[in-house]
C-alpha cells in the first residue's frame, strides 16, 4: 500500500472555510476531503466532488430483487410445485408484486449498504483513524493531498493564510487494512509533526 | 434589480385561457345536443356524467392546492414560502369550481335522471336491501347538506390562510410577532387539514364519485382519490411556478424548489399506486362477486385500454421518467411530466365515472376532454386574476430566507 502525505488544516468557522476552499482549489491544490461534523449544504459542489453513483448502483440492486423474486416465484408456482389456491391461475401476479417489492427493497437496502461500506471503506475490523479527531466534535478538517509538484510548505503555509488553524503534514496509507484501535500500534510509518 | 413583484397577466394567456373556456363551452354545447338532449336516461347521463367527473376532478385539484399549503404549513416546511402567492392563487380557484360543481351535484341527485345515482330515486332504493341500508348515509338531504358544508368550509377556510398570508404583507414582524403569526398559520392549518380529513379523505369521494356504483363500496376510495387528486395537484402547482419562472418572475425561486416539487410528483405517484393496488389486490384476492363487479368491465370489459393506460401514465411514466435526480431539475422535463399526470389522472377520474353509467362500451372521449380543456382555461383564468391581485413574493414571511437559500 502506498502512504500518501497530506497537509492538514482545521477551521474554526465555517464562514472561513467556503471562501478557504475556494481559494485552495483556485491555487491549484488537490483538496482530499474535507472532515465535518455535521452535513453541510453546498460543501460537496464547492469542492467539485462528483455526483455520487451509490442510488445508480441501488437502482441495479432494485431490480435484481425485482428479477429474482418474480423469476423464482414463477418458477415455483407454475413449473416446480404448482398449488390450486382458490381456484386462483397459477400465474397469479397481483399476489406476488408484494413480495416483488419487499426482495426490492431488501436487495438494494442490503447492496446500498454495502456499496457504501466499500466506497468509504468501511468494514468491521478495519481500522479507520482520523486527521484530527475534532472534525467529529466541532471544527472542519481539509485534507490537501501532496503530490509530486507540490512542495508541502508553501502549501501549508498557504492553508494557514486562509484561516486555517492546527496545520500539520500527515502520513497515510491507502487502502483497506485490518487492525484494532490499539493507540499503541501505529499501522504506518509515522512522521507527524504539529506546526503552528 | 428591482423585484418583478406584481404580476402581469400577459395578453397570449388571457386569450388562451378565453379559447380554452369556449372550448369547454362548446363542448358541453355539442355533448348536451347529441346526448344530454335526447330522451334515451342513458344517452342523459352520459352528458351529466362528464360535467360530474371534469367539475369533480378539477375542484379536487385546486382543492389540493389548498391542503398543499396547510400541510406544509403544520410540517413547519419552509421551502414553499418563496412560491407560496402561486399556491394559494390556485386555491382562491376553489369557490369558483366549488360554485359549479355544487350546481351539477344538485342537478344530477334532484334531476329526474337516476342513472348516475341510482340512490337517489325512492322507487329504486324501496325495492333494493343493499340501498335501503345504506340510506342513512346515501340520501338526498345528507348529501346536500354535506356537499354545502364541504364547498363552502374549504372556500371560507382557504380565504381565510390567504388573508393571513397577505395580512403581513407591508408590516415587517419582529421575531415575536413572527412566531405569533406561524402559530394562527398552524391552528387554521390545523383546522383545515380536520376538515379536510373529513371530506376529501373520507365522506366526499364516497358521496360524490363512489355513490355511482352505490352497490359496490371500497374504504380505500377516498385515500386512492385524494392520492389521485394530490399528485395532480402539485403537477399544476409546478406549470404554474415553471410559467412565472419563464415569464421572469419568481427571482427567488429556482431549480430546488422545482426538484422538490418533483420529488413530490414522484413520491405521490408511487404513494397512488400503493393504494391503487391495496385496492385492487384484496379485491381480486378475495374474489366475492359483489366487490369484483367495480373491476369486471375496467380490467376485463370495454375499458381495459383505459385501465392500462391510468397505470402507465400515473405509474410507470413518473417511476422511471423522475426517478433520478436531473429530469426533476429540468424545467422541460418537469412541464411535460406535470402535463402528462394531470392528463393521466384525469383519464383516472374517467375510470372511475363513466363505467357505471356506459359498462359495455367507452363513450366517444373527445367532448369530455374538450369540458376538461374548458375547466383548464377556467383555471388558468381564476388563477392569473388571484396572482395580480398579491405581490408575488410573501415578503414577510418568516420562513422566506429559509427558502431563498433551500437546497436539497
Amino acid at each position: 500500500m502506498a502512504v500518501k502525505k497530506f497537509v492538514v488544516g482545521n477551521f474554526y468557522d465555517e464562514q472561513v472555510l467556503f471562501p478557504a476552499v475556494k481559494q485552495v482549489r483556485k491555487a491549484g491544490y488537490k483538496i482530499h476531503d474535507v472532515y465535518t461534523p455535521f452535513p453541510i449544504h453546498g460543501l460537496d459542489a464547492a469542492i467539485g466532488l462528483r455526483e455520487t453513483s451509490l442510488h445508480t448502483a441501488g437502482f441495479i440492486y432494485g431490480i435484481t430483487g425485482t428479477t429474482v423474486a418474480f423469476s423464482f416465484i414463477t418458477w415455483v408456482f407454475t413449473t416446480d410445485w404448482p398449488l390450486d389456491i382458490g381456484g386462483k391461475p397459477f400465474f397469479a401476479l397481483p399476489a406476488w408484486i408484494p413480495i416483488m417489492f419487499e426482495l426490492t427493497v431488501l436487495f438494494s437496502a442490503v447492496g446500498m449498504t454495502m456499496t457504501f461500506c466499500y466506497l468509504c471503506q468501511l468494514m468491521p475490523f478495519v481500522r479507520k483513524d482520523h486527521f484530527n479527531p475534532r472534525s467529529t466534535d466541532d471544527t472542519f478538517v481539509m485534507a490537501i493531498e501532496c503530490t509530486d509538484r507540490t512542495n508541502e510548505v508553501e502549501a501549508l503555509n498557504f492553508l494557514q493564510s486562509q484561516g486555517a488553524q492546527d496545520v500539520t503534514i500527515q502520513y497515510r496509507e491507502t487502502g483497506w487494512w485490518l487492525g484494532t484501535y490499539d493507540k499503541e500500534k501505529k499501522p504506518f510509518e509515522s512522521n507527524i509533526q504539529a506546526i503552528g | 434589480m428591482a423585484l418583478r413583484d406584481q404580476f402581469v397577466i400577459p395578453k397570449r394567456y388571457t386569450t388562451i385561457s378565453f379559447a380554452l373556456m369556449a372550448i369547454g363551452i362548446i363542448s358541453i354545447l355539442v355533448l348536451f345536443f347529441t346526448s344530454g338532449m335526447k330522451s334515451d336516461e342513458y344517452e342523459q347521463a352520459r352528458f351529466w356524467a362528464s360535467l360530474l367527473q371534469n367539475s369533480i376532478y378539477f375542484l379536487l385539484v385546486v382543492n389540493a392546492a389548498m391542503f398543499f399549503i396547510c400541510a406544509t404549513t403544520l410540517a413547519w416546511a419552509g421551502f414553499q414560502v418563496a412560491f407560496k402567492r402561486v399556491t394559494e392563487a390556485i386555491s382562491a380557484c376553489v369557490p369558483v369550481i366549488g360554485v359549479i360543481s355544487f350546481i351539477i351535484l344538485m342537478a344530477i341527485a334532484f334531476g329526474g335522471n337516476h342513472v348516475i345515482y341510482h340512490w337517489s330515486s325512492d322507487a329504486i332504493v324501496k325495492n333494493d336491501a343493499i340501498l335501503s341500508h345504506k340510506a342513512g348515509f346515501l340520501n338526498k338531504p345528507f348529501f346536500t347538506i354535506w356537499t354545502i358544508i364541504t364547498i363552502a368550509g374549504w372556500s371560507w377556510l382557504g380565504w381565510k390562510m390567504r388573508q393571513l398570508s397577505r395580512s403581513i404583507d407591508d408590516t415587517p414582524l419582529t421575531v415575536e410577532e413572527g412566531k405569533r403569526f406561524i402559530w394562527k398559520n398552524t391552528v387554521w392549518a390545523a383546522i383545515y387539514i380536520v376538515l379536510f380529513a373529513l371530506t376529501v379523505m373520507s365522506s366526499i369521494p364516497w358521496l360524490w364519485i363512489m355513490s355511482i356504483n352505490a352497490h359496490w363500496y371500497s374504504t380505500m376510495f377516498s385515500w386512492y382519490t385524494f392520492a389521485s387528486t394530490f399528485v395532480a395537484g402539485i403537477a399544476l402547482i409546478t406549470l404554474f411556478v415553471i410559467f412565472l419562472k419563464n415569464n421572469g418572475y419568481l427571482e427567488y425561486t429556482n431549480r430546488e424548489h422545482i426538484h422538490d416539487l418533483g420529488k413530490f410528483i414522484f413520491a405521490f405517484s408511487i404513494f397512488w399506486t400503493y393504494l391503487w393496488f391495496a385496492q385492487f389486490m384484496l379485491i381480486w384476492y378475495a374474489n366475492m362477486p359483489e366487490e369484483t363487479i367495480y373491476f369486471k368491465p375496467r380490467l376485463q370489459g370495454a375499458y381495459r385500454g383505459l385501465f392500462w393506460l391510468n397505470l402507465i401514465i400515473n405509474f410507470l411514466a413518473p417511476l422511471l421518467l423522475l426517478m433520478k435526480r436531473d429530469p426533476k431539475r429540468n424545467y422541460g422535463t418537469m412541464t411535460m411530466m406535470s402535463v402528462l399526470i394531470l392528463f393521466g389522472h384525469w383519464i383516472d377520474f374517467y375510470q372511475m365515472v363513466f363505467p357505471g353509467i356506459s359498462v359495455d362500451k367507452v363513450p366517444f372521449m373527445l367532448f369530455d376532454f374538450g369540458i376538461g380543456l374548458g375547466f383548464v382555461g377556467l383555471i388558468m383564468f381564476v388563477t392569473g386574476r388571484a396572482l395580480t391581485k398579491a405581490p408575488l413574493l410573501a415578503r414577510n414571511h418568516p420562513f422566506l430566507k429559509e427558502s431563498i437559500i433551500h437546497h436539497t
